[in-house]
């Protein structure tokens, strides 16, 4: 695409504070993390999600935290007029979603129609007591009344630009997000 | 892949990518809200020119799991009885708005016709037609074994799996039958190895090209296979229109054909007992084998719903059907 040239926001120490400082403002919202449970969405909410929960578990001097991944796939309103999906794993942790405060992980905010298909999944799974979502970059262009509780970085974005997240888990290079595309600003 | 008419039309990864997502599907089958929302808003038809009452219960069940609506239209006491033909059915339905037909016929390739003639311009789910193909039922065994060459068939399968180095055999009416046919070619594209056995009397003319071994000796061909699954096949007798000629009679082909106790326990360990239903107890298979440990014909049905949820959910949730 023409325009500007991709360039890196996040770094990957970058990322590594923001998760952290997530984790801690997770620990401080809920006043520890007794009730807590991760639900990264996939493909790269989840090993956010098992990061997050490492850091939790750090910082609470070892205690358990429940980490899963949580598939929206057949709850998206956008099926229709794409290739289809391929469908991905859903895991929930013990013990369950009812009555826990969930955590929702992903890595871009963006229209908020993915975190719409979450609620309704977790809707269909229990009955949490609370909801709560973690991001690592928000770019902006809502299209639903939904809002990050917990967010590494806002990064206004133009709608034409692209925002890709890269993490060693999945994409084999060091973590990174990155910008490009769109009109010269 | 626009349509789902025959397991001879499927790539090994088309294949893989169907277990995958029925195994997927297979995952919120345990879950007390069974149902999702996925097709929310678009209609399938059930159009059952032939009897049968598992595959059309399943097929309802899948489409209804993923929210879609359902209409059963069966040829008894329909527009088919007074004469209509299958292209004014079509018309009739496309007329109506649906989003897809999962059809049985008593006659082959009734649903290649439907899907390849313009009548209608929606995905066609075979559903087994004359003796040609029952794609679905072929599924759900893969399926099955699936799970229990990694496992002890409750777990999920690894995801990206085949069926590589697996030994088959399948016994009986393969004459008549479709699941027969279906089950040789996508056990051969998933890299099982495949012996069918049965009497020559029930064996199609040109089965040659077929990638099986074909034998007429069931014990010989169990000691040779090694098998890690016997399917028997349903003796149909409903089909086997010129009188007698066949087999001599109903014990004689128990005695050489039937999976009894013996035979049974012969098998190896980890030798899994299939059958599409319904049974012929007491022909093709002794209560003995039917009610057996190893038997996975219960499971086999449960299977059934999340295979067709994975279909119906490849053919329809996106534009182009399996991409």
């Amino acid at each position: 695409m023409a325009g500007m040239p991709t360039r890196e926001v996040l770094t990957a120490s970058d990322i590594s504070r923001s998760l952290t400082r997530i984790a801690h403002e997770i620990l401080e919202r809920n006043h520890g993390s007794e009730r807590v449970t991760v639900l990264g969405i996939p493909t790269r909410g989840v090993p956010l999600a098992r990061r997050i929960g490492e850091r939790l578990a750090h910082t609470e001097g070892g205690a358990e935290i429940p980490v899963g991944s949580l598939d929206v796939t057949m709850y998206r309103d956008d099926l229709r007029g794409q290739p289809t999906r391929t469908l991905q794993r859903t895991d929930l942790p013990e013990p369950g979603i009812d009555d826990r405060i969930v955590v929702l992980v992903d890595d871009v905010l963006y229209s908020g129609r993915t975190i719409r298909a979450a609620l309704d999944a977790l809707g269909d799974l229990g009955r949490p007591a609370a909801v709560q979502l973690a991001v690592l970059v928000d770019r902006g262009h809502r299209e639903l009344p939904i809002r990050a509780d917990f967010v590494g970085k806002n990064l206004p974005t133009a709608a034409t630009e692209r925002v890709d997240v890269h993490l060693t888990e999945i994409d084999d290079v060091p973590d990174a997000v990155t910008i490009s595309g769109g009109e010269a600003h | 892949m626009r349509h789902l008419l025959s397991t001879a039309e499927l790539t090994r990864d088309e294949a893989v990518r169907i277990l995958d997502t029925a195994e997927a599907m297979a995952a919120t089958q345990g879950r007390s809200i069974k149902k999702l929302p996925t097709l929310r808003g678009r209609t399938v038809v059930n159009l059952f020119f032939e009897d049968s009452t598992r595959t059309r219960i399943s097929f309802e069940a899948a489409a209804k799991r993923l929210s879609a609506d359902v209409l059963n239209f069966s040829a008894k006491g329909s527009s088919v009885s007074k004469g209509e033909s299958l292209k004014d059915t079509a018309l009739t339905l496309q007329a109506m708005g649906i989003d897809a037909v999962v059809i049985r016929h008593h006659d082959s390739g009734a649903p290649h016709r439907l899907a390849h003639s313009g009548w209608i311009d929606v995905p066609v789910l075979n559903a087994g037609d004359g003796t040609h193909q029952h794609p679905t039922q072929a599924l759900l065994d893969a399926f099955t074994l699936r799970r229990h060459l990694s496992a002890d068939g409750e777990t999920p399968a690894p995801e990206d799996t085949a069926l590589d180095g697996a030994s088959v055999v399948i016994v009986g009416d393969v004459l008549h039958s479709r699941v027969a046919r279906s089950n040789v070619s996508l056990l051969h594209t998933l890299g099982a190895r495949v012996t069918v056995v049965a009497p020559p009397t029930l064996l199609p003319v040109g089965i040659e090209p077929w990638p099986c071994e074909v034998r007429y000796d069931l014990d010989e061909a169990l000691a040779e296979a090694v098998p890690d699954a016997v399917m028997m096949l349903r003796v149909q007798r409903e089909r086997m229109t010129s009188a007698g000629g066949f087999f001599p009679s109903p014990h004689e082909y128990h005695r050489r054909y039937g999976l009894d106790g013996e035979r049974l326990a012969r098998l190896p360990e980890r030798c899994v007992v299939m059958h599409p239903g319904p049974m012929n107890r007491g022909l093709e298979i002794s209560a003995e084998a039917a009610d057996s440990p190893r038997s996975t014909i219960v499971e086999q049905v449960g299977n059934g719903v999340a295979v067709r949820m994975a279909a119906l959910y490849l053919l329809l949730a996106g534009e182009e059907g399996i991409a």
